[in-house]
């Protein structure tokens, strides 16, 4: 809101008296510094609205002239031609499986690692410990994470969560990536479920108390479904992170075109043990710096996850809307 | 921090709940996990650093060649090579983030003050979408467009054929540079410190802005001298947050940085922005199929420490920062 506007007034309503002077002062009073000044600003706020559109125009245009339906259902396969690559359905369901492992191993810890902070915080080191903790890893790179799992899980006692030989794991699988994927979208879970739990009135949780309630029924009842909101928030924001991430899917995820289950596992199990690409990875790896270097194919999986990202950060917006400040993002 | 801790001293201190240990034991499991990450990662560095010294920061010789003979390098332990001189990729990382901020603040200030007051009531209820769809563009898609469409730009219009032949020799120039990396850096980081510069330009409290007006100043400068004044708090976290985001991102930097270990020559006039850079985080992207090379994974867990160190100083600059702004309740 402009900060000397005047306070909103219906449009319909008639105009008050004639004595009301002008709320806003010309520019063409002032003197030559500030017009620059006013002119700068402009310059700058058309500029960015236009580096925004001219983004979206382009990578929609690009991505309606590339985009072939079929490309969403059928499997990419590496050929000299490029018309003979097939689709990107494989790094579709990758993006899908990772956001799935990484969202389910996020929100649980998350909102639990909140609502320990919030609710009891103590002893107070440990709790600014704990706080201080998930600020490292929000600020820390995701290709520093990615590296810390290549060897974190390539350790024989986790030999079980990828293609392993007798002694040595190989470390990547979508199980690994989507691990390692929890732990970007951790801080903004933790982040946006404390903001609404802080805003919680305490009257709130007075009354349930006062009902004879203990501490943890006035969690399961009357905090969690307060801040639903809040995790709801936290989620797609985390999802976003998540998909567009590509750093973790690279180095964790063994890159290969297709997904490759591991041979000789239970269904599901091989599948999680096995490797794969996303969206990410499959722009990256048709990019002219990877091998693929087939332009077409990247941007149209380009189109497509420009899409889903902006529609995960609508529906954000959309949840945190009218409840307190959207900045759960920022992190 | 806890909500309803406040007892009374001398009252009896009820034992912890069950939920209370469970969410205890969980927040500090997440604490040791992160923890033992940290101490992973400097472990597993500290090879590359212990055989180089101080010398590691330094420069000497070509440090691809380097990174080259230590992938190479026996595969008897005693033999390793560690002989690394980094400061290509230091100042390939300063130079980018560092000009992406510099560039970036005054025009996220500017954007700020456009979206704030200036803008007229249509704009800016766009300018906030546009915000937040900036941010929400994945890196890999910037490197796309940066690759594919402005490298190509740089390449036909920027350089020039006579400095090409002059240095192909020693580097190839090939539109993708310190120019191309920084203004798309920028692109990235300009949406977080608009965020967070507009969120504090809008918690001026709005008698100081109104006392500015009724003195007789413009708008511009009540915007000037008042409220970019009382945000200073906040801009400084702007900057903090914004290089935090720069450091780390790799993937992008990866595509468009030139993929060539160069430390750009100042004395090269203009064609220094145009020359190839390669900062830490895309040197981790681009070695990263060595990785499984033990010195060479080494040598990158120390590049990966370098960077973590640099975001834990730099979130706790942030922290500190962020002080003053809780004192005035401005955020």
């Amino acid at each position: 809101m402009s900060a000397l506007a005047t306070p909103p007034r219906d449009p319909r309503a008639p105009l008050p008296g004639p004595r009301r002077t002008k709320a806003r002062d010309s520019a063409s009073s002032w003197p030559l510094r500030d017009r620059i000044g006013l002119a700068l600003c402009w310059g700058a706020g058309i500029t960015l609205t236009l580096v925004a559109g001219s983004v979206l125009l382009y990578m929609c245009f690009k991505g309606i002239t590339q985009l072939r339906p079929a490309m969403l259902w059928t499997h990419p396969s590496s050929d000299v031609d490029q018309s003979q690559t097939g689709g990107f359905l494989d790094p579709i369901q990758g993006t899908l499986m990772l956001t799935t492992i990484g969202i389910a191993i996020a929100v649980p810890i998350g909102v639990s690692v909140a609502l320990w902070l919030v609710e009891y915080g103590r002893p107070a080191p440990l709790a600014r410990a704990v706080e201080s903790a998930v600020d490292i890893i929000a600020g820390s790179p995701s290709v520093v994470l990615a590296l810390f799992g290549l060897s974190f899980f390539s350790e024989s006692f986790l030999s079980w969560m990828s293609f392993h030989a007798e002694d040595a794991a190989f470390g990547r699988s979508f199980m690994i990536a989507g691990t390692v994927m929890s732990l970007i979208a951790l801080p903004l879970v933790v982040g946006a479920t404390r903001e609404a739990l802080l805003q919680v009135p305490n009257h709130v949780r007075e009354a349930s108390l006062a009902l004879g309630k203990t501490k943890a029924s006035t969690i399961r009842a009357v905090l969690l479904p307060a801040v639903r909101p809040g995790i709801a928030t936290g989620t797609a924001l985390g999802m976003g992170r998540i998909i567009g991430d590509t750093a973790i899917v690279i180095l964790l995820l063994g890159n290969t075109l297709t997904i490759q289950p591991r041979d000789g596992a239970a269904p599901v199990v091989g599948l999680l043990q096995g490797t794969g690409s996303t969206l990410t990875s499959y722009i990256y790896g048709n990019s002219p710096t990877g091998e693929g270097n087939a332009p077409e194919k990247a941007y149209a999986a380009a189109f497509v996850l420009l899409l889903i990202v902006v529609a995960l950060n609508a529906l954000a917006t959309r949840i945190a809307r009218g409840r307190g400040k959207d900045t759960a993002w920022i992190r | 921090m806890s909500a309803l801790s406040s007892r009374r001293r001398g009252a009896p201190r009820r034992p912890p709940e069950r939920a209370e240990l469970w969410l205890g034991a969980l927040a500090a499991t997440l604490l040791l996990l992160i923890a033992g990450m940290l101490a992973f990662v400097f472990k597993e560095a500290w090879p590359s650093f212990s055989h180089n010294g101080l010398a590691w920061f330094g420069s000497g010789g070509n440090t691809g060649q380097q990174l080259a003979a230590i992938y190479e390098s026996p595969a008897n332990p005693d033999e390793y090579v560690y002989h690394l001189r980094a400061w290509p990729l230091l100042y390939g990382t300063l130079l980018s983030t560092g000009l992406a901020v510099l560039i970036g603040l005054p025009f996220a200030l500017l954007c700020s003050l456009f979206m704030v007051e200036f803008a007229p009531p249509g704009l800016k209820r766009i300018m906030t979408p546009v915000v937040r769809f900036l941010a929400a563009v994945p890196s890999v898609v910037y490197g796309l467009i940066g690759i594919l469409v402005l490298a190509p730009w740089i390449d036909r219009h920027l350089v020039s054929a006579s400095f090409k032949l002059d240095v192909n020799a020693i580097v190839p120039v090939s539109g993708g540079g310190l120019l191309l990396a920084s203004i798309i850096l920028m692109v990235m980081i300009v949406p977080i410190m608009i965020a967070i510069i507009s969120d504090a330009l809008r918690a001026v409290p709005r008698s100081w802005v109104e006392g500015s007006a009724a003195l007789g100043v413009n708008r511009w400068r009540t915007m000037w001298k008042v409220s970019v004044r009382t945000a200073r708090p906040a801009i400084a976290a702007a900057v903090v947050l914004a290089t935090a985001r720069a450091l780390g991102e790799a993937i992008m930097l990866a595509m468009v940085s030139g993929s060539f270990i160069w430390a750009p020559n100042p004395l090269d006039g203009l064609n220094f922005f145009l020359e190839p850079i390669m900062p830490l985080a895309a040197t981790i992207v681009g070695q990263q199929e060595g990785f499984s090379a033990v010195p060479l994974g080494q040598t990158l867990y120390a590049i990966a420490a370098v960077l973590l160190v640099s975001s834990a100083i730099l979130s706790f600059a942030g922290w500190a920062v962020r002080q003053p702004l809780r004192k005035y309740a401005a955020r």
